[in-house]
């Protein structure tokens, strides 16, 4: 099996290449079809590299293919190598089934774009440059893939770019995650220097064994956490997440919620001996990032009004339970949740992607409601990515956020009381959001009215339930997001099965926190935080359904705590004053030393001219004086 | 050691290669010189033959380079005047081969790629002597020899900007000639010292770079001033913060030919100076100096990337992107581990490659456009999106993508210099932010947004500019995925000249944790 490695990311990249070369010949829907086949075929290998795992005893669960040595320089060997190995596998499996449900939902999305070959292109590479990341042996082949599909993000949050808010916002993102950048190229040095090597593999062993000095696994995790805020949108970083929102809705789904925005997560887990190795108080930095952004971001989304702004918050927040997984050591949680994640979140913005779609490119929500009756699958499947997320058993997100409170409340209890805030936050703006999209009155008569009155589209006014190849993928999510929670329940140690199956390589598991409160108490946490969730859901439904108060949704929040504004602020203001300082300060200063020195020499030269005046006997004295000087050093000098 | 390259340059050569190099592009431009006026596809055929022949030999050249050996190869010697030790000396190591090659490659395609606006007989003539003047110093051996060759190119460079170049043309070659003409005063007086106090030495007096490098004592000593004299060239030419202000200005006013030349293969002059003329000649001075050269070397990649961001012409911001790019290869030189020293010699190969594409696709826009401003430009990407694609790649490769040439030699800059030079690294490295960002923010502006009037007739990419550019774009790819051919021939010679320096000096350059094993 480890032959045909190389065949995970080489199927989208070859789907890249066909449709670069022949994409205006396939056309559509012939690109889409190219780049879907492309991913779901990537797709059946790595489930039949799960299977070929699966068959091994544990300490053999790791395959190793080096197509070629990439960039050997002296003790430097970095080979373009692939890893299948539990967690990589596991990766793989969520991300090329997602990316083919969500290929095959964006032939319907994109239906009628002038650029639709161009879109699909951009998606297989990017499918490409993220099985890269989670495939790579070592930390460089990483790079390669997180720079990918940075790139690509890049490209598909600015896919429209003739609007200068996407152009804008594709750039902030690039440039923002090129700060993380910088923490993960930083973190590659340190390891090298420690090590000697960038693979996976030796520097997890070393940390493991204690070679990598306590300091040093502090540089690395560090570091590495300001590669993972810059990926995964998280305090401060996360400020391009919500501008990129501007792409197309399928790419928000992909890139922006499942996938992409993960891989700092990733990143972390697959590091995990490293931060082990740290000092204890570099974990709780991640904690602290982790339940800081997740609160915040929950706070922002209560107050939104656009659909996707909403879910591009709640990612953000959501990934900040994450964050806090990982800062607590539940590693294997952290996993968790970010697949049960990748299956309601990429649910929820392609139910938005639809809603967005039959409403004819409305992303308003108070000109929507009671789109249940005109949408019912889209409706049905959203509901079901709501119970999901708003943590309610026994939907998946339920789970995995609970596991990551339990390991929380076990770490420091105070994070934890962050964790179930936020959780209440989340039932609150989620259920905020079903109720206004898909409950209530129709809201859309009016802008459908006011579109009439214009003259256009009058008969294009009605909202209208989607094509199959878009709600297909829908029914398939919901499903995902009903049983995806089964992967990982907390009744016996024989029922955490991702656990034992990422034993081998990614620990966290329950038996570390036993003896704890926590763990004897699990249940009554369990309860606790249905209780929550159920008091957020109850608590919207009040305020968004029956009117029983006022909505509190202040403009601060509605405009993100103003961070984002105070940010553009500073770059703009002095940020921009500072560089235009320096060019200023190179063209006067440092060329005005060199055109001024230029001048100097030439009046100089001027006046040193005046003595060329040709006249014999001035030149005559000249030489005449010159001999006295002459003479006289001489003479001085012998009687010294 | 001496004795290992002792014997390589003695080995029998059967066909003088290194001499070819230099003497065909002088011959060709004699030719070119003396044919009519009249005749101007036969001199553009003359000079496009000259050209695509060196490229061949330069092509011959690496593969038939034995990629184990880190000494002088092809070595050519012939006394020129004997009493003053000065010889024909050429020879070529891993360093050199890659300068060379670049050099062979790039001046065929801006022969065959950009016309000049008049005149195009005297214009390929200057072109094919730059040629010969480049290989020249990128091939000595022997200090005189190369001080010939670098004040050589000079002339045609002053040329090529004053007589083909844009409206603030002569002040720009004017301000070039005196800046770099004032450099190498300094380096020859270094140059006739180091022979003077060589001799002490040696016992007779010699221009001999190997012989003076190996053999005498000025390696381990009293070699700071001479170093100093000959550093003042080179930083002029990398060119190095502050002494940089003659580049933006070249650059700008260049023709389009000139500016790919002159940021492909004139800066690494410079850079290469150092290398051959610092770090080998004089390695306990360069290890003195480093401090000095790193700090001057990080200051120039945040210095550049800053200023580029803001500049309102595109032309000059690609010249300032040169400036920090630069900024990273005297970064891995002065770091001396094998690592940012191969990364070096890579990046001066790659800088060479984006940015030759980057000056060539802005000479295009100009072309249509006849503007350079990128206020006057908008919304390309809606009219011309191959065009628009083949300036992102070429744009990403500069911002330093993995996967693409960029990466490669910044990459091993930084990870080598790390070792030696940590804290200078680690903000040398937040240039790869401003990389972003100045060049995000410029294709913006130029390329994305709602197209406007003036731009809407822009031209697609035709099909001479397309085959151009993807020549620079398949060489982009190619090392950015498969450095390992390039990376085997330089790392014998860097490992060399490593070895070299930490064998006079109490320099060491750690092996990167190797002692913990390489791991898997």
């Amino acid at each position: 099996m480890a032959d045909l490695l190389w065949l995970i990311p080489a199927l989208p990249l070859a789907g890249f290449l066909v449709i670069l070369v022949l994409g205006r010949r396939l056309g559509e829907p012939g690109a889409g079809v190219v780049a879907t086949l492309a991913t779901a075929s990537s797709f059946l290998v790595v489930a039949a590299t799960y299977f070929d795992l699966l068959g091994r005893p544990e300490e053999e669960r790791n395959l190793v293919l080096r197509v070629f040595e990439w960039v050997p320089v002296g003790s430097l060997k970095v080979d373009m190598a692939l890893a299948a190995d539990p967690l990589s596998i596991a990766m793989a499996l969520f991300v090329t089934g997602i990316s083919s449900l969500i290929h095959l939902y964006a032939i319907g999305y994109m239906k009628g774009d002038p650029k639709f070959p161009k879109f699909f292109m951009y998606l297989n590479l990017f499918v490409f440059s993220m099985l890269m990341l989670v495939m790579g042996e070592n930390l460089l082949v990483t790079f390669l893939g997180w720079e990918g599909v940075g790139a690509c993000s890049y490209f598909l949050i600015s896919f429209w770019h003739d609007r200068e808010s996407a152009a804008t916002a594709g750039k902030k993102a690039f440039v923002t995650n090129r700060v993380g950048d910088w923490g993960m190229m930083v973190a590659m040095f340190l390891a090298f220097s420690a090590v000697g090597t960038l693979s996976y593999g030796a520097i997890n062993h070393a940390a493991e064994k204690g070679q990598i000095a306590a300091v040093t696994a502090t540089g690395i995790a560090l570091m590495l956490l300001v590669a993972a805020c810059g990926k995964s949108a998280q305090l401060p970083l996360y400020l391009w997440l919500p501008d990129a929102m501007e792409g197309p809705t399928p790419v928000s789904a992909l890139i922006h919620a499942a996938t992409m925005v993960t891989s700092g997560v990733f990143l972390l887990t697959r590091m995990a001996p490293v931060l082990d190795a740290a000092h204890p108080w570099a974990t709780d930095v991640i904690a602290v990032v982790g339940a800081a952004t997740a609160l915040f971001a929950a706070t922002i989304a209560v107050a939104q009004t656009d659909i996707k702004k909403v879910l591009a918050y709640s990612t953000v927040s959501q990934l900040g339970f994450m964050f806090l997984a990982i800062g607590s050591g539940a590693y294997v949680a952290a996993v968790f949740h970010m697949i049960t994640h990748a299956f309601f979140k990429a649910l929820l913005f392609l139910g938005s992607g639809s809603v967005i779609h039959g409403m004819h490119h409305e992303q308003d929500m108070r000109r929507m409601g009671a789109l249940r009756k005109v949408m019912p699958i889209t409706g049905f499947t959203f509901i079901i990515g709501w119970l999901a997320i708003a943590g309610v058993p026994p939907f998946a997100g339920f789970w995995s956020k609970d596991e990551i409170l339990l390991y929380a409340f076990a770490n420091n209890r105070a994070l934890w009381a962050v964790g179930m805030v936020t959780a209440l936050l989340t039932a609150y703006y989620m259920t905020r959001q079903v109720v206004m999209v898909f409950f209530g009155e129709a809201r859309w008569h009016d802008a459908a009215a006011a579109h009439g009155a214009h003259g256009d589209h009058s008969h294009e006014g009605e909202p209208h339930e989607s094509p199959w190849v878009m709600t297909a993928p829908l029914v398939v999510l919901a499903a995902l997001s009903v049983v995806g929670g089964g992967m990982q329940l907390p009744f016996s140690k024989s029922t955490h099965w991702l656990e034992h199956w990422l034993a081998p390589v990614v620990h966290g598991a329950e038996a570390d926190i036993k003896g704890t409160w926590a763990y004897d108490n699990k249940w009554w946490l369990l309860v606790l935080a249905i209780l929550v969730a159920s008091a957020g859901i109850a608590a919207s439904i009040a305020v968004y359904s029956r009117g029983r108060a006022r909505p509190i949704e202040p403009t601060v929040l509605a405009d993100g705590w103003r961070y984002d504004s105070l940010v553009s602020a500073v770059v703009g203001g002095p940020g921009r004053a500072a560089f235009q300082a320096v060019a200023d300060a190179d063209a006067g200063i440092v060329d005005g030393a060199v055109n001024g020195t230029g001048r100097v020499v030439l009046s100089l030269s001027g006046l040193v001219r005046r003595t060329q005046t040709g006249f014999v006997r001035g030149y005559a004295a000249i030489v005449g004086a010159g001999a006295v000087l002459v003479l006289a050093w001489f003479l001085l000098r012998g009687w010294t | 050691m001496s004795g290992v390259m002792l014997a390589a340059t003695s080995a029998p050569v059967p066909f003088p290669i290194l001499t070819a190099l230099v003497l065909v592009p002088v011959i060709g431009a004699s030719i070119v010189s003396l044919m009519s006026t009249r005749m101007p596809e036969q001199v553009k055929l003359v000079a496009t033959v000259v050209s695509v022949s060196t490229a061949a030999m330069s092509l011959w050249l690496l593969s038939s380079f034995d990629s184990h050996s880190g000494g002088f190869q092809f070595v050519s010697r012939h006394e020129w005047i004997e009493t003053w030790g000065i010889s024909w000396h050429l020879g070529v190591d891993g360093i050199a081969l890659f300068m060379v090659v670049l050099t062979g490659i790039l001046f065929p395609l801006v022969i065959l790629g950009v016309d000049p606006h008049h005149d195009e007989k005297r214009y390929l003539a200057w072109l094919l002597m730059l040629e010969a003047g480049v290989m020249g110093s990128f091939l000595s051996l022997d200090l005189f020899l190369f001080f010939v060759f670098f004040e050589i190119v000079l002339v045609p460079m002053y040329f090529l900007i004053g007589g083909w170049g844009y409206d603030k043309r002569v002040y720009a070659a004017t301000k070039f000639f005196l800046y770099t003409m004032l450099g190498s005063a300094f380096m020859l007086v270094g140059i006739v010292a180091t022979a003077a106090l060589a001799s002490r030495d040696l016992g007779r007096f010699t221009f001999d770079l190997v012989e003076i490098a190996e053999r005498s004592d000025l390696a381990t000593s009293t070699g700071r001033w001479l170093f100093a004299s000959f550093a003042v060239a080179f930083a002029v030419k990398v060119p190095l913060f502050p002494v940089h202000t003659w580049l933006p200005d070249a650059h700008t006013q260049a023709p389009t030919g000139g500016s790919v030349i002159l940021a492909g293969v004139l800066l690494k002059l410079g850079t290469y100076g150092f290398l051959r003329f610092g770090l080998y000649l004089f390695p306990e001075a360069s290890v003195w100096a480093r401090p000095a050269l790193l700090t001057l070397a990080v200051i120039g990649v945040l210095w550049g990337a800053i200023a580029a961001t803001m500049q309102r012409d595109l032309k000059r911001l690609v010249a300032y992107s040169s400036v920090a790019h630069l900024g990273f290869i005297v970064l891995g030189t002065f770091a001396i581990t094998s690592q940012a020293l191969t990364g070096s010699v890579v990046q001066m190969v790659n800088h060479g490659v984006s940015t030759g594409a980057l000056f060539l696709l802005v000479g295009m826009i100009y072309e249509r456009r006849h503007t350079r401003e990128i206020a006057e430009l908008r919304g390309i990407q809606s009219v011309a999106p191959i065009f628009a694609a083949a300036f992102m790649v070429v744009m990403l490769s500069s911002i330093g993508v993995p996967g693409l040439n960029g990466f490669v030699g910044e990459f091993l800059v930084l990870i080598g210099s790390f070792e030696t030079a940590r804290w200078w690294t680690v903000v040398a490295a937040t240039g790869v932010i401003l990389a972003a960002l100045y060049l995000l923010w410029a294709y913006q502006r130029v390329f994305h947004g709602p197209v406007d009037e003036a731009n809407a007739g822009f031209g697609e990419m035709n099909l001479r500019e397309g085959s151009l550019i993807l020549v620079f774009i398949g060489i982009i790819v190619f090392t950015g995925l498969y450095p390992k051919p390039m990376l085997e021939r330089i790392e014998p010679s860097v490992g060399r000249l490593v070895e070299h320096v930490e064998s006079r000096t109490e320099f060491r350059a750690p092996a990167g944790g190797a002692s913990h094993g390489g791991g898997g």
